[in-house]
């Protein structure tokens, strides 16, 4: 039988109003770590929520990140397993369920391996004193006689062995040893940290067996898709379904109630389609006759926006950052340098298009879903569904790609309220179209750049104004002005040692919904701050690496928190590392060789998420302007690394994902609407313009930082910097395109 | 009645003879390792070998199909590990790992047609298959090895 329905506005009240998620937006607030847990008396043995044993001797380690290609899956569970002396092939890492016992799931920020390495350590040398102890007592000796090794026990004295299997029944009667009694290895004890170790889910990965956000299969399973308000915040005014009820397999329509300002991460209502299997859904949502109200974003225009946006950076702003006199300063130098920077909004556009399952029933609420922030979809279904805590079990699947995008819990919450509804276990698929369309945009911005040289040469004033819509409008439609949080991502803790510094940041409102696309704001601040360094360089007369050193300054620790820039403990900004990835790039990159014609080398370097990254491209310009990037050079120091091949593979793809904005992808809007949707018009980098990548990584015994995002920053400037070198042409606005003008 | 044979198995088919094979593979016979990416054909996602040859199965309709021979990657290595399954997993080139089955799908046609391609026939042939995570060079080296005989 099949029907239309619609869902009032009070049906849905609850989830509108609750959705309020996200308050941290990356994770970074200090987290309690989880306790030990008791240990439990049975056959298998769990000594510690992130690890148990079966009496196979087998160890489970739990993964609580969310895996998107960065290899947390495989990195974090070897960290433990290496303090535990395990054998890896006796490992099985197994995917948490979205559980606050973990601690902080929320993948994002990347901030893994900096949050969690030292409590899976601890974790581990905790459940290896356990198993020598138990070795101990089952040979009655004293347990300094004992030393785990290799997912055995060896007695000193006697040689005596036991394999872990042996040793769990004894270690699970123990109590768990306190922090003080717990030894953690030195590093050349280490078996895989500081290892290439092959990722867990290679097999999977080739033959197909791999599960992602629509993979599961549920007898009874329905598939949905949405018509969603092509304009933020517009609502359905009438509908006409008849011609997807005709349609093989469709079952039902339902409306769905608009969402409000502000964005959050809620639905954005329109009419869901639900069939019996993906393509009669999506078919039946096309099908659909529907005249909307485009409500008040319908004025949304980007070559009006771009335009707005370029004025306002024309004018002072907000000021953020005042250090001296910046524009007295700037009245009275011998040579002002200027210039104008654009980047436009850009998709997320990951692989797997957005998708998510759900099954609802009266007393229990079951989500599999491809999110980086699992506990956040426990509210989200607690409000949409009226069950408690304890009736909810979110499953995450691997994401196939994010890049920040699966943080927002929108897609998931469609996939439980027409679970709900429908009373069936319900797979929502988003079309690659959808997915464009309906993003959380990396924002679109401007940015004036000026700096004044006194009649040595000598940079001695600084202006940076910027405007862009700000993440913070997502969570509160009033907010209209970046701040510290955002501009703090490369603007307003730029680290060159000059004296007048001011930043400013003007007004822009959000016509859109924006969010947080890997490395965030650093993207386009990276851009403005690089390029114009290299553009002071040229008025200086200098060679743009030796440049980038003299703006850098002397060696020194630099603390922006009277600005508002977050100061992370134990982790200084020492402008001494970032001179040192520019020496080690410039050097592994043959920085000042010969080129032939038409080629040029640029440089920039960036610090974000507490790492530092230098790049140096290699531009290839034809006559006819068309160009492409023979090679990249990358150096990362984000100190102690736990994976190298990990740490390798994700700078190859921010070279990939970094060329892609610099060359080809942009999102505009036409009378609200997003233009682009698909990957003919949305563009992003295919196998034949990759780069040969080097990638250098820096050794270093600094606390562990970023790795997932810190990549991306430098190479749309070194890009721009290297194409200035090859043609003494600026570009300022990205995407560059595949051929440039005037060139 | 459509009748294909999908990795070996005879198949059936009554349904929608519009609908895409891709979705006959995900949602009829629960064979999720070919992926959804951009339904035009676009992405590469959701290659499969068609009678030998790399397809997008997104923009393939059942109607044509009739008599057919599919391979998807869950059929690929039937006969032991493919070559390029042996070669990915030593070059470790996936991330997400969610267009993978598209690119060996890819490789595997170029491969069965042309066992020592030059680089930039590897480029060619693969450029219809998109990696958002930027895999591209590790997916180079990997085809080179595998063509190469060893890995």
């Amino acid at each position: 039988m099949k029907s239309i329905r619609r869902v009032s506005r009070r049906d849905f009240l609850k989830t509108g109003s609750v959705l309020v998620v996200g308050v941290s937006l990356y994770g970074c607030g200090k987290e309690k770590m989880p306790g030990l847990a008791p240990p439990l008396p049975s056959d298998g043995w769990s000594p510690d929520v992130y690890v148990s044993f079966d009496s196979a001797g087998t160890a489970f380690i739990i993964s609580h990140r969310s895996e998107m290609g960065q290899g947390i899956r495989t990195g974090l569970p070897a960290v433990l397993a290496d303090e535990m002396d395990a054998d890896w092939s006796r490992v099985t890492v197994e995917q948490a369920t979205g559980d606050a016992k973990y601690g902080n799931q929320n993948t994002d920020g990347s901030w893994s391996v900096r949050g969690f390495m030292q409590r899976m350590r601890e974790a581990g040398a905790t459940v290896r004193l356990m198993l020598e102890q138990s070795a101990a007592q089952q040979w009655g000796v004293d347990v300094s006689e004992c030393k785990a090794n290799f997912h055995t026990v060896v007695h000193g004295p006697t040689g005596r062995v036991l394999d872990y299997k042996d040793l769990v029944a004894v270690a699970a009667t123990l109590p768990v040893p306190g922090p003080e009694l717990i030894t953690l290895k030195s590093p050349d004890q280490f078996r895989y940290i500081g290892k290439a170790l092959p990722i867990v889910d290679m097999h999977d990965m080739t033959h197909g067996a791999a599960k992602y956000g629509a993979d599961t299969r549920i007898e009874g399973m329905k598939f949905a898709a949405i018509a969603r308000p092509p304009v933020v915040f517009g609502k359905v005014k009438s509908y006409n379904a008849d011609r997807a009820l005709a349609i093989a397999g469709v079952e039902q329509v339902i409306e769905l109630p608009a969402a409000e300002a502000p964005a959050m991460f809620k639905p954005l209502g329109g009419i869901a389609v639900i069939a019996s299997n993906s393509w009669a859904a999506l078919r039946g949502r096309d099908a659909l006759t529907i005249e909307w109200d485009d409500g008040a974003n319908a004025d949304f225009n980007s070559t009006a926006y771009k335009q707005a946006l370029l004025e306002t950076v024309r004018r002072p702003g907000t000021s953020l950052r005042n250090q001296g006199d910046a524009n007295a300063a700037l009245e009275t130098a011998a040579v002002t340098v200027q210039a104008e920077y654009y980047a436009p909004l850009l998709a997320h556009a990951p692989m797997e298009p957005l998708a998510a399952v759900a099954e609802v029933t009266e007393n229990f609420c079951q989500i599999w879903a491809p999110s980086q922030d699992p506990q956040s979809l426990i509210p989200m279904a607690e409000a949409i569904t009226g069950l408690k805590p304890d009736q909810i079990r979110v499953n995450v699947t691997l994401l196939g790609g994010a890049f920040g995008r699966k943080s927002k819990c929108d897609f998931i919450a469609e996939a439980v309220l027409l679970s709900k509804l429908t009373a069936a276990p319900v797979l929502v698929q988003w079309s690659r179209e959808d997915d464009i369309r309906h993003d959380y945009y990396h924002s679109v911005s401007a940015q004036s750049l000026a700096a004044g040289l006194d009649t040595s040469g000598a940079v001695t004033s600084w202006r940076h104004r910027l405007a862009y819509p700000s993440i913070m409008s997502t969570f509160n439609a009033s907010v209209k002005q970046a701040g510290a949080m955002e501009a703090g991502m490369g603007a307003l803790n730029m680290p060159y040692d000059i004296s007048n510094v001011s930043v400013e940041a003007g007004d822009a409102e959000a016509k859109i919904r924006i969010g947080w696309l890997r490395s965030v704001c650093n993207i386009f601040q990276s851009f403005g701050v690089n390029s114009f360094s290299d553009e002071i360089a040229r008025a200086r007369g200098l060679d743009p690496k030796e440049n980038l050193l003299d703006l850098l300054g002397p060696d020194r620790t630099l603390d922006f928190s009277e600005f508002g820039v977050e100061l992370t403990e134990n982790y200084p900004f020492e402008t001494g590392r970032l001179r040192g990835v520019i020496n080690r790039v410039a050097d592994e990159a043959g920085w000042g060789r010969s080129l032939p014609a038409g080629h040029g080398l640029g440089i920039a370097a960036q610090y974000s998420f507490l790492t530092y990254v230098a790049a140096v491209v290699e531009v290839a310009v034809e006559a006819d302007g068309s160009w492409s990037v023979p090679r990249v050079d990358i150096a990362i120091d984000c100190g102690q690394y736990v994976n190298p091949d990990r740490v390798r593979s994700q700078q190859e793809g921010a070279v990939i994902f970094g060329l892609s904005l610099a060359r080809a992808s942009e999102i505009t809007a036409l009378d609200g609407r997003v233009v682009q949707g698909n990957f003919n018009d949305y563009q992003v980098l295919r196998i034949g313009m990759t780069p040969e990548t080097h990638v250098h990584l820096v050794e270093s015994q600094a606390p562990p930082a970023g790795v997932g995002e810190p990549g991306v920053p430098p190479i749309a400037p070194a890009l721009a910097n290297a194409i200035f070198a090859a043609t003494g042409k600026r570009f300022r606005e990205l995407p560059l395109g595949s051929r440039l003008n005037g060139v | 009645m459509i009748t294909l044979t999908i990795n070996g198995q005879p198949r059936q088919y009554d349904g929608d003879v519009e609908m895409p094979l891709l979705w006959y593979l995900r949602d009829d016979l629960a064979l999720t390792g070919t992926k959804y990416g951009c339904g035009k054909g676009l992405c590469g996602s959701c290659t499969v070998h068609l009678n030998g040859q790399a397809i997008r199965s997104c923009t393939v309709e059942m109607s044509r199909l009739d008599g057919a021979t599919i391979t998807t990657i869950e059929g690929l290595g039937a006969a032991g590990e493919h070559p390029l399954q042996i070669a990915w997993a030593a070059h470790n080139v996936p991330q997400c790992g969610y267009c993978q089955s598209g690119q060996i799908m890819q490789a595997a046609a170029l491969l069965a047609e042309n066992p020592n391609p030059g680089e930039q026939q590897i480029d060619d042939a693969m450029s219809g298959v998109i990696c958002r995570c930027g895999t591209y060079q590790r997916i180079r080296a990997a085809i080179k090895s595998a063509a190469g005989g060893g890995v």
